[in-house]
C-alpha cells in the first residue's frame, strides 16, 4: 500500500466536547483507490473522526490533508473542497423524506450543480440500476421504502457523483445477515468501479472483513492497531481480540453502573 | 446559589439567544434575496404556506368580523347602533385583527410545521447529508421558507380583510337589518389606503417573523424527538409573542406617522 499516493493524511487529529476528550491524536494515512475500514466500540470517537474528515465537525488540533490540502481549518472553501469530490452513506440513510427516491439520488446534480431535470433523472435512474434497484423505485417516496433499499438508495446517491472519495457510516446496521452482505458486495463492487478511496466505519467484523484493505481499531480517542482484515484473528493486540470475538470480559472494560438493592 | 450570578447568567443566555436569533434573520433574509435560488423549495413552501393556509385564515376572519358585527351593534348605546358597524368593523379588521389573527392562524399552522421539519432532518442527519451533497442546508432550508412566507402573508391578510368584512357584512344586513348599500358604502367612505397598507406591512413584517422563529428552533433543534418537539413549541409561542411585540411597535409608528 505503501507505493500508491496518499489520498487522505490525517495528524494529531484531536477533538473535545466539553471535558469529554473524544479524540485524543489521530493519526492515520490512507492511499488513494484503498479502502480502510475503522472499527471499534460505541462511543469510541469513529463517528467524530469521520464528521471531522468530511467537514462536518470542526477539529480542536491536528491536520486532515486531502490531496495535500489541510482541510481542517474548516473554512466555507475547506468544506466545499471536500463536498465536491466525496459522497457518503449515512448510518440511518439520511434521505430526503419529502423527495422522491431519483430526486435524492439527483439531489447532487439538481441543486449543487443546478443540472436539468431530465438527464439528472437519467443519470439517478442509471445509478439506481448499479444498486439494484427497479425504475419504479426511483418515484416512491424513502418511507415507502424497506431498510436496505434505503441503504442502496443512500448508496446510489453518494456514488452519483462518482466521488474520489466514498464514507460509509455503518453501512449494515440494522440490516438483516443477508442483505448486509447484499450492502457489503454493492459497497466492494461499486468502490472498485469508480476506483474511490473509501473510509468505513463499522461494528459488524464481517462487514470489516469483506470491504476493508486494510482496518484499524479505534480506542479511547486513539488508533491502537491497524493491520490488514486477515490479521484480525491474530493481531497481538488483546483489546483486538477482544472486540474481534465480542467477548465482554478482557481489557475493554465497558462503563457498566450496578445497582444494588437496599 | 448567589442570586446576582444567576441573574447574570440568565441575562447572558437570554442575550446570547437574542443574538444568534438576530444573526439568523440577517443570515436568512440574505439566503432569501441572493443567488443562488432554489426555486422548487420556494414554490412548495409558497403553497403549503400560503394557498394551504387559505381556508383556515378565511374561516378565522369570517366569524370575527361577524362577531365583532354583533357586538359593536349590542355594546353600542346610540339606537341607530348599526350604522356604526361598517366604520368601527372595517378598521378593526384592516389595521389590526386581519394582519394579526391571520398571523396567529399561519404561526400555529407554519411555524410549527417548520420547526418540526427542519428540526426532524437536523437529528436524522439530513442536514449534515446535503452538506456532503455540495448544497448549502441554510440556504435551500431557510432562504426558500422565509421568501415564500414574507410574500404569502399580505396576500392571506388581504384574503382575510375582505372575508372579515364580509363576514360582518352578513351577520349586519341578514341579522340587523342593515341596508347592503349603507354597508358598503360606509365601508367604502371610511377605509383608507393608509389603513390597508399599514395591514399588509404589518403582516409582511409578521411573515418575515413566523418564518423566522420556525426556521430558527427547527434548524438549531437536537436530542432526538423530544428536542424536535421543543423546538416546534417554541417556535409557535416565539412567532406569537414576537407578532404581538412587532404588531405595537408598528402600530405606534403608523399612529406617530
Amino acid at each position: 500500500m505503501s507505493d500508491t499516493p496518499v489520498k487522505i493524511e490525517i495528524q494529531g487529529l484531536k477533538k473535545s466536547f466539553g471535558a469529554n476528550h473524544v479524540l485524543r491524536g489521530i493519526d492515520l494515512t490512507i492511499p488513494a483507490g484503498k479502502s480502510l475500514v475503522v472499527i471499534g466500540g460505541s462511543g469510541s470517537g469513529k463517528s467524530v473522526l469521520l464528521k471531522s474528515v468530511l467537514g462536518l465537525v470542526k477539529p480542536d488540533r491536528g491536520s486532515i490533508k486531502v490531496d495535500g490540502c489541510n482541510i481542517a481549518r474548516h473554512t466555507a472553501g475547506d468544506k466545499k473542497f471536500v463536498a465536491a469530490q466525496t459522497g457518503m452513506l449515512f448510518q440511518g440513510a439520511a434521505l430526503f423524506d419529502s423527495l422522491k427516491v431519483w430526486e435524492n439520488v439527483a439531489f447532487r446534480l439538481l441543486y449543487g450543480e443546478g443540472k436539468k431535470r431530465a438527464p439528472s433523472k437519467e443519470k439517478a435512474m442509471d445509478c439506481l440500476a448499479q444498486v439494484g434497484l427497479a425504475p419504479e423505485v426511483g418515484e416512491l417516496r424513502p418511507p415507502e421504502l424497506s431498510g436496505g433499499m434505503k441503504k442502496r438508495v443512500s448508496l446510489a446517491r453518494a456514488i452519483a457523483s462518482d466521488p474520489q472519495i466514498l464514507f460509509f457510516d455503518e453501512p449494515t446496521t440494522g440490516l438483516d445477515p443477508i442483505m448486509s452482505d447484499v450492502i457489503n458486495n454493492l459497497i466492494v463492487e461499486r468502490v472498485r468501479a469508480i476506483g474511490a478511496t473509501a473510509i468505513s466505519i463499522t461494528h459488524d467484523m464481517a462487514s470489516a472483513r469483506k470491504i476493508a484493505d486494510e482496518v484499524a481499531m479505534l480506542y479511547e480517542g486513539v488508533i491502537i492497531w491497524r493491520g490488514s482484515p486477515d490479521a484480525l484473528d491474530n493481531s497481538g493486540n488483546p483489546m483486538v481480540d477482544q472486540f474481534v470475538h465480542g467477548r465482554a470480559d478482557g481489557p475493554i472494560q465497558m462503563q457498566v453502573r450496578k445497582f444494588k438493592r437496599r | 446559589m448567589n442570586p446576582i450570578a444567576a441573574v447574570g447568567r440568565l441575562s447572558l443566555d437570554v442575550l446570547g439567544e437574542v443574538g444568534r436569533m438576530t444573526n439568523f434573520a440577517i443570515e436568512g433574509a440574505l439566503a432569501a434575496v441572493t443567488p443562488p435560488f432554489f426555486w422548487r423549495p420556494f414554490l412548495q413552501s409558497l403553497a403549503r404556506i400560503g394557498y394551504a393556509s387559505l381556508p383556515v385564515v378565511g374561516l378565522t376572519a369570517l366569524f370575527t368580523g361577524g362577531a365583532l358585527a354583533l357586538n359593536i351593534y349590542e355594546g353600542s348605546i346610540f339606537p341607530d347602533a348599526n350604522a356604526f358597524i361598517p366604520q368601527i368593523l372595517g378598521v378593526s379588521i384592516v389595521r389590526e385583527l386581519g394582519p394579526v389573527l391571520a398571523a396567529l392562524m399561519v404561526a400555529g399552522r407554519c411555524s410549527s410545521a417548520m420547526a418540526a421539519e427542519i428540526g426532524a432532518m437536523r437529528v436524522t442527519e439530513q442536514i449534515d447529508a446535503m452538506s456532503t451533497l455540495s448544497v448549502n442546508p441554510f440556504r435551500y432550508l431557510v432562504g426558500p421558507r422565509i421568501l415564500a412566507t414574507t410574500i404569502a402573508m399580505p396576500l392571506l391578510v388581504l384574503t382575510a380583510d375582505i372575508i372579515g368584512v364580509y363576514g360582518g357584512y352578513l351577520v349586519s344586513v341578514y341579522l340587523l337589518d342593515m341596508s347592503a348599500p349603507i354597508y358598503i358604502n360606509t365601508l367604502v367612505d371610511f377605509i383608507s389606503h393608509e389603513d390597508v397598507t399599514s395591514g399588509l406591512i404589518k403582516a409582511t413584517v409578521f411573515g418575515f417573523l413566523i418564518a423566522v422563529m420556525g426556521c430558527y428552533y427547527g434548524y438549531r433543534s437536537s436530542g432526538g424527538a423530544t428536542g424536535v418537539g421543543n423546538a416546534t413549541r417554541t417556535a409557535v409561542v416565539a412567532a406569537a409573542v414576537s407578532i404581538f411585540a412587532a404588531n405595537y411597535v408598528l402600530t405606534s409608528l403608523f399612529v406617530d406617522f
